[in-house]
Protein backbone atom coordinates (compact mmCIF):
# COMPACT_ATOMS: atom_id res chain seq x y z
CA UNK A 1 0.00 0.00 0.00
CA UNK A 2 1.42 3.20 -1.02
CA UNK A 3 1.23 6.33 1.39
CA UNK A 4 -2.53 8.87 -0.19
CA UNK A 5 -0.47 11.45 -2.21
CA UNK A 6 -0.77 15.04 -0.33
CA UNK A 7 -2.59 18.10 -1.79
CA UNK A 8 -0.97 21.29 -1.75
CA UNK A 9 -3.50 23.62 -1.36
CA UNK A 10 -3.00 27.69 -0.71
CA UNK A 11 -4.24 30.34 -0.01
CA UNK A 12 -1.79 33.23 -1.39
CA UNK A 13 -2.28 36.69 -0.35
CA UNK A 14 0.30 38.00 -2.73
CA UNK A 15 -0.05 37.45 -7.02
CA UNK A 16 1.94 33.74 -7.71
CA UNK A 17 3.22 32.86 -11.38
CA UNK A 18 0.73 30.09 -12.14
CA UNK A 19 3.71 28.50 -15.12
CA UNK A 20 6.22 28.45 -12.38
CA UNK A 21 3.24 26.26 -9.77
CA UNK A 22 2.34 24.23 -12.83
CA UNK A 23 6.07 23.41 -13.60
CA UNK A 24 6.71 22.56 -9.95
CA UNK A 25 4.02 20.42 -9.58
CA UNK A 26 4.58 18.48 -13.13
CA UNK A 27 8.09 18.00 -12.44
CA UNK A 28 6.76 16.46 -8.35
CA UNK A 29 4.69 13.75 -10.62
CA UNK A 30 6.86 12.04 -13.15
CA UNK A 31 4.39 9.31 -12.85
CA UNK A 32 1.39 10.72 -13.99
CA UNK A 33 0.43 10.26 -17.38
CA UNK A 34 -1.80 13.44 -17.74
CA UNK A 35 -1.88 16.45 -15.65
CA UNK A 36 -4.75 18.96 -16.22
CA UNK A 37 -4.78 22.40 -15.12
CA UNK A 38 -7.36 25.33 -15.19
CA UNK A 39 -6.21 29.11 -14.31
CA UNK A 40 -8.75 31.82 -13.30
CA UNK A 41 -7.41 35.51 -14.22
CA UNK A 42 -8.57 38.76 -13.63
CA UNK A 43 -10.56 39.35 -16.85
CA UNK A 44 -9.65 42.81 -18.79
CA UNK A 45 -12.78 44.58 -19.91
CA UNK A 46 -15.84 45.69 -18.90
CA UNK A 47 -14.42 48.80 -17.47
CA UNK A 48 -13.32 46.21 -14.12
CA UNK A 49 -10.13 48.19 -12.41
CA UNK A 50 -9.70 46.02 -9.91
CA UNK A 51 -10.96 42.72 -8.18
CA UNK A 52 -10.83 42.14 -4.57
CA UNK A 53 -11.57 38.49 -3.02
CA UNK A 54 -12.47 38.56 0.69
CA UNK A 55 -11.92 35.62 2.85
CA UNK A 56 -12.39 34.63 6.28
CA UNK A 57 -9.40 33.00 7.92
CA UNK A 58 -11.07 30.78 10.53
CA UNK A 59 -12.97 28.94 7.32
CA UNK A 60 -11.51 29.45 3.97
CA UNK A 61 -8.22 27.58 3.99
CA UNK A 62 -9.39 24.23 6.15
CA UNK A 63 -12.43 24.24 3.53
CA UNK A 64 -10.17 24.34 0.83
CA UNK A 65 -8.02 21.63 2.69
CA UNK A 66 -10.99 19.68 3.08
CA UNK A 67 -12.44 20.38 -0.65
CA UNK A 68 -8.76 18.55 -1.55
CA UNK A 69 -9.46 15.84 0.30
CA UNK A 70 -13.00 14.82 -1.08
CA UNK A 71 -11.20 15.39 -4.46
CA UNK A 72 -8.66 12.91 -3.73
CA UNK A 73 -11.17 10.49 -2.55
CA UNK A 74 -13.53 10.62 -5.35
CA UNK A 75 -10.50 10.05 -8.12
CA UNK A 76 -7.33 8.24 -8.50
CA UNK A 77 -5.06 10.97 -8.40
CA UNK A 78 -1.37 11.23 -7.93
CA UNK A 79 -1.17 14.77 -7.00
CA UNK A 80 -4.15 17.68 -6.61
CA UNK A 81 -2.40 21.72 -6.86
CA UNK A 82 -5.06 24.64 -5.06
CA UNK A 83 -3.69 28.03 -4.90
CA UNK A 84 -6.53 30.81 -4.72
CA UNK A 85 -5.93 34.24 -4.04
CA UNK A 86 -6.92 36.85 -1.72
CA UNK A 87 -6.74 40.37 -1.64
CA UNK A 88 -6.86 42.95 -4.68
CA UNK A 89 -5.85 41.98 -7.90
CA UNK A 90 -5.69 44.03 -11.55
CA UNK A 91 -6.95 42.94 -14.78
CA UNK A 92 -5.19 39.96 -15.81
CA UNK A 93 -3.58 38.67 -12.44
CA UNK A 94 -4.16 35.09 -12.04
CA UNK A 95 -6.93 34.21 -9.24
CA UNK A 96 -7.06 30.92 -9.05
CA UNK A 97 -5.05 27.41 -9.93
CA UNK A 98 -6.18 23.96 -10.11
CA UNK A 99 -4.11 21.32 -11.17
CA UNK A 100 -5.39 17.25 -10.93
CA UNK A 101 -2.37 15.25 -11.99
CA UNK A 102 -3.33 10.99 -12.81
CA UNK A 103 -2.15 8.25 -14.55
CA UNK A 104 -5.09 8.23 -16.88
CA UNK A 105 -6.85 11.47 -18.49
CA UNK A 106 -10.35 11.00 -17.11
CA UNK A 107 -9.59 11.32 -13.31
CA UNK A 108 -7.31 14.46 -14.22
CA UNK A 109 -10.02 16.30 -15.74
CA UNK A 110 -12.89 15.30 -13.23
CA UNK A 111 -11.06 15.96 -10.33
CA UNK A 112 -10.24 19.72 -11.91
CA UNK A 113 -13.65 20.46 -12.55
CA UNK A 114 -15.10 19.11 -9.44
CA UNK A 115 -12.48 21.52 -8.04
CA UNK A 116 -13.18 24.48 -9.68
CA UNK A 117 -16.79 24.17 -9.63
CA UNK A 118 -16.42 23.81 -5.92
CA UNK A 119 -14.42 26.44 -5.44
CA UNK A 120 -16.48 28.71 -7.52
CA UNK A 121 -19.48 28.51 -5.27
CA UNK A 122 -19.27 26.69 -1.84
CA UNK A 123 -15.38 28.02 -0.62
CA UNK A 124 -15.51 31.04 1.72
CA UNK A 125 -14.76 33.78 -0.54
CA UNK A 126 -16.55 37.05 -1.50
CA UNK A 127 -15.67 39.03 -4.36
CA UNK A 128 -16.20 42.52 -5.25
CA UNK A 129 -14.89 44.25 -8.73
CA UNK A 130 -14.26 48.16 -9.09
CA UNK A 131 -15.69 50.02 -12.30
CA UNK A 132 -15.52 53.57 -12.21
CA UNK A 133 -13.85 53.96 -9.14
CA UNK A 134 -16.46 52.17 -7.36
CA UNK A 135 -16.84 49.38 -5.85
CA UNK A 136 -19.68 46.71 -5.99
CA UNK A 137 -20.06 43.16 -4.69
CA UNK A 138 -20.50 40.06 -6.86
CA UNK A 139 -23.39 38.25 -6.25
CA UNK A 140 -23.08 34.56 -7.05
CA UNK A 141 -24.78 33.56 -10.61
CA UNK A 142 -27.08 30.47 -11.29
CA UNK A 143 -24.76 28.83 -13.32
CA UNK A 144 -22.45 27.99 -10.93
CA UNK A 145 -25.06 26.75 -8.97
CA UNK A 146 -26.10 24.57 -11.97
CA UNK A 147 -22.64 23.75 -12.43
CA UNK A 148 -22.17 21.79 -8.95
CA UNK A 149 -25.69 20.64 -8.96
CA UNK A 150 -24.43 18.53 -11.77
CA UNK A 151 -21.49 16.44 -9.32
CA UNK A 152 -24.94 15.94 -6.79
CA UNK A 153 -26.59 14.35 -9.06
CA UNK A 154 -23.64 11.90 -9.54
CA UNK A 155 -23.13 8.80 -7.31
CA UNK A 156 -19.02 8.98 -5.90
CA UNK A 157 -16.82 7.74 -8.43
CA UNK B 1 -17.81 42.00 28.21
CA UNK B 2 -17.84 41.79 25.07
CA UNK B 3 -18.76 40.17 21.70
CA UNK B 4 -17.15 40.76 18.14
CA UNK B 5 -19.31 40.53 15.14
CA UNK B 6 -17.85 39.76 11.57
CA UNK B 7 -19.50 41.09 8.57
CA UNK B 8 -18.64 39.42 5.54
CA UNK B 9 -19.11 40.26 1.74
CA UNK B 10 -21.86 43.08 1.12
CA UNK B 11 -22.74 42.85 4.93
CA UNK B 12 -19.74 44.85 5.29
CA UNK B 13 -21.27 47.50 3.62
CA UNK B 14 -24.83 47.42 5.14
CA UNK B 15 -23.10 47.30 8.40
CA UNK B 16 -20.52 50.30 7.28
CA UNK B 17 -17.47 47.97 8.19
CA UNK B 18 -16.11 44.78 8.71
CA UNK B 19 -16.26 43.72 12.36
CA UNK B 20 -18.38 45.27 15.16
CA UNK B 21 -17.58 45.52 19.27
CA UNK B 22 -20.83 44.90 21.05
CA UNK B 23 -21.08 45.01 24.76
CA UNK B 24 -23.06 42.20 26.78
CA UNK B 25 -24.74 42.81 29.78
CA UNK B 26 -23.94 41.09 33.16
CA UNK B 27 -26.93 38.98 33.43
CA UNK B 28 -25.72 36.07 31.29
CA UNK B 29 -29.52 36.52 29.16
CA UNK B 30 -27.90 38.20 26.47
CA UNK B 31 -28.66 35.97 22.88
CA UNK B 32 -27.87 36.43 19.64
CA UNK B 33 -31.73 37.70 18.80
CA UNK B 34 -30.96 40.05 21.45
CA UNK B 35 -27.96 41.21 20.19
CA UNK B 36 -29.44 41.83 16.44
CA UNK B 37 -32.35 43.38 17.55
CA UNK B 38 -30.22 46.20 18.85
CA UNK B 39 -28.67 46.97 15.60
CA UNK B 40 -30.08 49.41 13.12
CA UNK B 41 -32.82 48.02 11.70
CA UNK B 42 -31.60 47.52 7.90
CA UNK B 43 -28.76 45.81 9.14
CA UNK B 44 -30.59 43.42 11.31
CA UNK B 45 -32.69 42.55 8.68
CA UNK B 46 -29.62 41.61 6.50
CA UNK B 47 -28.33 39.75 8.96
CA UNK B 48 -31.19 37.75 8.88
CA UNK B 49 -31.82 37.15 5.98
CA UNK B 50 -32.26 32.83 5.21
CA UNK B 51 -28.74 32.48 2.99
CA UNK B 52 -26.95 34.27 5.62
CA UNK B 53 -24.88 31.48 7.32
CA UNK B 54 -23.32 31.42 10.78
CA UNK B 55 -19.83 30.85 12.02
CA UNK B 56 -18.98 30.99 15.74
CA UNK B 57 -15.90 31.05 17.04
CA UNK B 58 -14.80 30.02 13.50
CA UNK B 59 -16.79 27.14 13.38
CA UNK B 60 -20.07 26.59 11.13
CA UNK B 61 -23.29 26.31 12.94
CA UNK B 62 -26.25 24.57 10.77
CA UNK B 63 -29.45 26.68 12.79
CA UNK B 64 -29.00 30.03 14.65
CA UNK B 65 -29.08 28.08 17.74
CA UNK B 66 -26.20 30.14 18.81
CA UNK B 67 -24.94 28.36 22.50
CA UNK B 68 -24.64 31.28 25.17
CA UNK B 69 -22.91 34.19 24.21
CA UNK B 70 -19.61 34.45 26.14
CA UNK B 71 -17.00 36.97 26.50
CA UNK B 72 -15.09 37.28 23.43
CA UNK B 73 -17.32 35.43 21.19
CA UNK B 74 -16.74 36.32 17.20
CA UNK B 75 -19.72 35.71 15.46
CA UNK B 76 -19.16 35.94 11.79
CA UNK B 77 -22.15 36.55 8.91
CA UNK B 78 -21.45 34.68 6.28
CA UNK B 79 -23.82 35.75 3.00
CA UNK B 80 -23.78 33.64 -0.33
CA UNK B 81 -20.33 33.27 -1.27
CA UNK B 82 -18.68 33.80 -5.06
CA UNK B 83 -14.99 32.50 -5.18
CA UNK B 84 -12.55 31.76 -8.56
Amino acid sequence: MSSLPVARVRLATRAFDPADALNTFTRAHPEAGGVVSFLGQVRVGEGVEALELRHYEPLTLPAMEDLAARVHARWALDGLLVIHRTGVMEPGDPIVLVAAAARHRRDAFAAADFAMDHLKSESWFWKREKVAGTWRWIEPRAQDYEDIARWQAQTPA
Amino acid sequence: MAINLVFLGKLEDVAGCSARAIPLSDTLSDTLDGVIDGLEPTLAEALRAPRVKLAVNGVLVQDRDVPVLRDGDEIAFLPPVSGG
